[in-house]
């Protein structure tokens, strides 16, 4: 026995509640973000992952709130991304009950930002999130960019390369979404997870595309990544976090059970 | 007298949610760095997340160090570090640099020797080696799984160690020594096992002798 890969049910939270889309647009209500932490707690989630969807800066607070609620009540890590722009950010975040933070947008318009929070607070506690698109063409080496602005704008950055810079500035791990592939359910982007996993040295969580529980095993095997995250498969109830667990294990994969 | 935690506030991180696990286990708390808080709890909670440097650098500012070591060491009473609230026990710490810490118990804080086999921070749900089942591991199985994320980890003398964990060799997970135990896992963010450690420590707490005589002291 060893350290047990996590599986982290993801939950993009807006106005109050749960949603999501495909490819980053389309948004379906899935419920309320402090019920669906705790089910998923009871299921044996390893993590909560929240990511703030919210566009307005006046409604930021509500995330506050729900991160309170939700640390009141359930006892297993807490990530909380989505509009962090300061250190200041962050710190709100910890002391509503988050104990890591993941910055995306802010993280490419100022790098400073996370070695200041990671300086600050420990890189244990600060993950960086990437959103890439593969940008290369059918026969060319494969080469990812990384976008921001909820996947609207291509930075131009190679997302492997850029995985790197963040751990040397204190990323304590990192969130890779493949836009791509997020809410496809068609699996993980297995070569953009394993080039990053094999790049850096700390744990990466991989995210976007799963649509049953071998997508989960294979992002694991295959991908190389540390933890896994999705949203759809366990909000709308095709499966529990018990029985990705459960799968995971038949697939001599370590987790907790 | 009702037991009363006092989780100690010294602006190193997750107060809250330790306080929100005490309460979800029905015995009162407070978070706090006043001294008579400190004298009058029946037991203190050290939790922590952060840099070793900035930790001891803020115990010295709130005039904690003295404090905490006579109360603690020299009157008994009961105490659970957490995470860096565990390291800060330690002599030192390689951390950013060189810096002393508490000095409560034989040991160094040190790096994980880079490896290609594990990744640093060590982050997530591991399992211990229990080598000193009570009082902390009481009713707890070695396949229990506890929540960790650290870059830098205990070494300390092997008598003092009452768990392990596996992480391309073994580190140490937990310490005890008389009154004072400390776990580098989060019994907090550690879902039932975690909060029943928690209880196990409370419970070691309400009867340990430094509770237990001041009730005949007079008031």
């Amino acid at each position: 026995m060893g350290l047990a890969k996590r599986i982290i049910p993801c939950l993009d939270v807006t106005a109050g509640r749960v949603v999501k889309g495909v490819n980053f647009v389309g948004l379906r209500d899935a419920g309320d973000p402090i019920e669906i932490a705790r089910r998923y707690d009871e299921q044996g989630a390893d993590e909560l992952t929240f990511l703030d969807i919210t566009a307005s800066s006046d409604e930021r607070d509500i995330i506050l709130h729900i991160i309170e609620e939700v640390a009141n009540q359930v006892f297993i890590p807490l990530t909380v991304g989505g509009g962090v722009r300061s250190v200041d950010d962050v710190r709100r975040l910890l002391n509503a009950g988050a104990d890591k933070v993941g910055i995306n947008t802010a993280a490419v318009t100022t790098p400073q930002l996370v070695a200041d929070a990671s300086a600050r607070f420990g890189s244990q506690c600060i993950v960086v999130a990437i959103d890439a698109k593969q940008v290369s063409a059918e026969g060319e080496p494969l080469l990812w960019h990384v976008f921001t602005h909820g996947g609207r704008r291509d930075t131009g950055l190679d997302a492997v390369a850029w995985a790197k810079k963040m751990e040397s500035l204190g990323a304590g791990e990192i969130l890779l979404t493949s836009m791509d592939r997020d809410g496809t359910k068609i699996g993980f982007n297995l070569d953009l997870t394993r080039a990053v996993s094999d790049a850096v040295s700390v744990p990466v969580i991989a995210s976007g595309g799963v649509g049953n529980l071998d997508h989960l095993v294979d992002g694991v095997k295959k991908g190389h990544a540390d933890a896994v995250l999705a949203a759809s498969i366990f909000h709308y109830g095709e499966f529990t976090v018990r029985q990705a667990k459960e799968h995971m294990a038949r697939n001599q994969i370590e987790v907790r059970l | 007298m009702k037991p009363r935690i006092c989780i100690i506030d010294y602006g190193m991180g997750n107060t809250q949610s330790v306080g929100n696990a005490i309460q979800y286990l029905g015995v009162d708390y407070l978070i706090s760095s006043r001294k008579e808080d400190i004298l009058t709890s029946t037991a203190l909670i050290l939790p922590g997340v952060g840099a070793f440097a900035a930790a001891m650098d803020n115990l010295h500012r709130l005039e904690l160090v003295d404090l905490l070591t006579d109360v603690v060491v020299g009157r008994g009473k009961p105490f659970l570090g957490i995470c860096l609230g565990m390291q800060l026990l330690a002599k030192d710490s390689v951390e950013l640099g060189l810096h002393s810490g508490l000095g409560w118990i034989e040991g160094h804080v040190i790096a994980f020797e880079p490896s290609h086999e594990v990744r640093i921070p060590h982050v997530g749900w591991n399992n211990c080696h229990i080598r000193k089942q009570e009082p902390l591991f009481r009713n707890l199985a070695e396949d229990a799984h506890f929540y960790f994320d650290h870059s830098f980890h205990l070494s300390c003398p092997h008598e003092l160690v009452s768990a392990t964990f596996d992480y391309g060799g073994h580190f140490v997970a937990s310490v005890q020594k008389d009154n004072i135990f400390a776990t580098q896992f989060h019994p907090e963010k550690s879902q039932r096992h975690g909060l029943r450690l928690l209880r196990n420590f409370l419970n070691f707490a309400a009867s340990a002798p430094a509770n237990t005589e001041r009730e005949n002291e007079p008031c």
